[in-house]
């Protein structure tokens, strides 16, 4: 009886569930906890092997020492005291929270007009379909390639230069066009907004239609309407299209690197900037903080809608 | 609450491109009605109650509601309200809010909107579920907090789209019954779409029967179970056989059909099979086949069933007075 711990333990539970004198006809091999567990281990071992692991290191790599030319294992703070030290840090912390919320707030106001567009005004299920996929069709291209392209658009002797020139707009070159937090925004904006629509419009779509008629009923306007009811109801929506844009604008170097001709610096700059000269703790440090910033900030969003209810 | 007004359809016609989903029905509300628009689904019903609303462009004719004419109205404007199928309450909203919510909309003072909205949920009984949200209450709780947010605009017409369909047949009895009982105390217009017989018969002081975007009868739940103008009345209606006389078909009650279990076949009398017996607690129903392969029902009550049981396969003989027999147009 023993070696057949895992068994018995699921015939009394099995008992305990039936009536009195009613027994089970199937005896199952295995309990369904066990096999919950069993199901879930691939995707654990991935998780565990591929995130987990490498975040362990990143941790223990930021206590470790190091000199122009070496790194070597310790347990030392120098890392986060010359980091938290140094003015730079705030500075590009603060762009990096700068990025981040104006990218989330342009991303947003476009994101929910056209998923509402689509939602509420767009009536066919087809055409629904047809403007959704147009959405995603710079998708079918690299991030790197979406950017690049932005260059000879915005440059100074670029197309919209020359475009406002001749339509007599400005009289000379606007050089704030590119390699400026304009440009930077500019792409992040490009890059991230479709992120936003899609679960802003996964959300709006499943708002039962006969609320906006019981609205109208009611005698709210359109506007009224927006405000008192898709609004609330998209909240969830909003919510994970702006953990998704916060994280990728808070998580990205090269989209700064490339728009802002290296002129402008956000975290992952720094990050990379060490990796470049090797200062693997330093860098390890760096992101440690990054992570602890980002974690803080979904946490505080979190406390304000309960996605769960859209899982 | 408001003074209740006749309402009156003239020739509305509701079309979706080029189906017609009302053809011209013309009909009179009468002031403090509680009216069932009954008819299987498609027949125009709803489309009908939903211009009433003015959630539907009335294609032609119009809608007057007293004096005025509200065809072209917001719903708000019209002096109507709606009680929507799935009572449509807003989710985020407590039940308390809900009800408030055409009063916040109107621009009305936080405490004077939650002090009418109050009234109202006391009026249904719902006042200890005012903090509530939509999803924690039942589906009867959830009616009761969808009436009370239309009847919190003062409608002379309540309109309710298919009100009891989402209810367990129990509640729905109980639901029907308050239904009627808040009518008669609010004194105001009900008009109910339902799809169920039982529904209108029980509710309306006036049935109208549609089917294809046409009134086949309108008249009193007597008046139409009684003398069904037409063949569709007679059979959506329930409770009725069609048999034909001389080319002309005829519409007779089920409980009106005689059994014998001999007799002989005659002018007034048909020889059928018994292919079913149905008990139903008071009646007990049989279902014949007429030698012209007509199926009937004959509904018997069960202490004259049971005084001489039939059996499944045998031949019986049918009668009938001549008065029970109602002649059907067309």
């Amino acid at each position: 009886m023993t070696d057949l711990t895992v068994s018995n333990d699921t015939d009394r539970k099995e008992e305990t569930r039936l009536q009195p004198g009613v027994s089970a006809k199937v005896r199952k091999p295995v309990s369904d906890a066990v096999s919950g567990w069993l199901m879930s281990l691939p995707m654990a071992g991935v998780l565990v092997f591929f995130l987990v692991l490498p975040i362990i290191m990143i941790v223990v790599v930021s206590f470790w020492g190091a000199t122009e030319f070496s790194i070597y294992p310790a347990f030392v703070f120098d890392n986060y005291e010359f980091l938290l030290t140094s003015p730079v840090t705030y500075s590009v912390f603060l762009n990096t929270v700068k990025y981040a919320l104006i990218t989330w707030a342009l991303t947003l106001g476009i994101g929910f007009t056209i998923a509402y567009f689509l939602a509420f005004h767009v009536r066919s299920l087809t055409w629904q379909i047809v403007l959704f996929l147009l959405c995603t069709i710079p998708f079918w291209t690299s991030n790197i390639i979406r950017m690049i392209s932005w260059i000879p658009f915005l440059g100074r002797n670029g197309i919209a230069n020359s475009a406002l020139i001749s339509l007599g707009v400005v009289d000379e070159p606007l050089d704030w066009l590119l390699f400026s937090d304009f440009s930077v925004i500019l792409a992040f904006v490009h890059l991230y907004t479709l992120f936003m629509v899609v679960p802003i419009f996964n959300t709006m779509m499943r708002i039962d239609r006969s609320l906006i008629e019981a609205a109208y009923d009611a005698g709210a306007s359109g506007f009224q309407t927006l405000t008192n009811v898709v609004l609330p109801l998209t909240k969830p929506g909003i919510m994970i299209g702006s953990i998704f844009v916060i994280t990728l604008v808070m998580g990205d170097f090269i989209t700064v690197r490339f728009m802002s001709g290296s002129q402008k610096a956000n975290v992952g700059r720094l990050i990379s900037n060490d990796i470049a000269l090797l200062q693997y703790p330093s860098a390890a440090a760096t992101a440690v903080i990054l992570l602890i910033t980002v974690l803080i900030v979904i946490a505080t969003l979190l406390r304000f809608v309960d996605i769960r209810k859209e899982l | 609450m408001a003074k209740s007004l006749d309402l009156e359809l003239a020739a509305v016609t509701k079309k979706y491109g080029t189906t017609v989903a009302v053809e011209a029905i013309s009909h009179r509300f009468q002031a403090g009605s509680y009216s069932c628009l009954l008819g299987p689904s498609g027949c125009g019903k709803s489309s009908t109650l939903r211009m009433i609303a003015g959630h539907e462009v009335v294609s032609e004719g119009d809608i007057l509601l007293g004096a005025s004419n509200v065809t072209d109205l917001p719903p708000a404007r019209r002096g109507t309200a709606m009680m929507f199928q799935s009572y449509a309450l807003f989710p985020h909203l407590s039940v308390i809010d809900n009800v408030a919510f055409s009063q916040k909309m109107k621009g009305v003072d936080k405490s004077s909107r939650l002090k009418k909205a109050r009234e109202l949920l006391e009026l249904v009984d719902m006042a200890a579920f005012a903090a509530r949200l939509p999803e924690q209450l039942s589906g009867g709780q959830q009616q009761r907090v969808a009436l009370a947010r239309a009847l919190i605009t003062e409608p002379s017409v309540l309109l309710l789209d298919e009100p009891l369909s989402a209810l367990d047949p129990f509640l729905r009895i109980k639901m029907r019954l308050e239904l009627k009982r808040l009518q008669r105390e609010l004194d105001i217009s009900f008009i109910h779409v339902t799809h169920s017989q039982d529904e209108a018969l029980a509710l309306a002081d006036d049935i109208i029967v549609m089917n294809n975007g046409r009134i086949e009868q309108a008249g009193s739940p007597r008046d139409v179970f009684e003398s069904p103008a037409t063949e569709f009345v007679a059979r959506f209606i329930g409770g009725h056989n069609i048999l034909e006389s001389r080319g002309a078909p005829f519409a007779l009650r089920t409980d009106r059909l005689q059994v014998a279990k001999t007799g002989a076949e005659s002018g007034d009398s048909l020889a059928a099979t018994v292919r079913d017996v149905e008990y139903l607690g008071a009646t007990v129903n049989l279902a014949l086949e007429t030698g012209a392969g007509s199926d009937l029902t004959a509904a018997l009550p069960d202490g004259l069933f049971f005084q001489d049981p039939i059996e499944i396969g045998s031949t019986v003989f049918l009668s009938w007075k001549p008065e029970d027999a109602h002649h059907l147009a067309g």
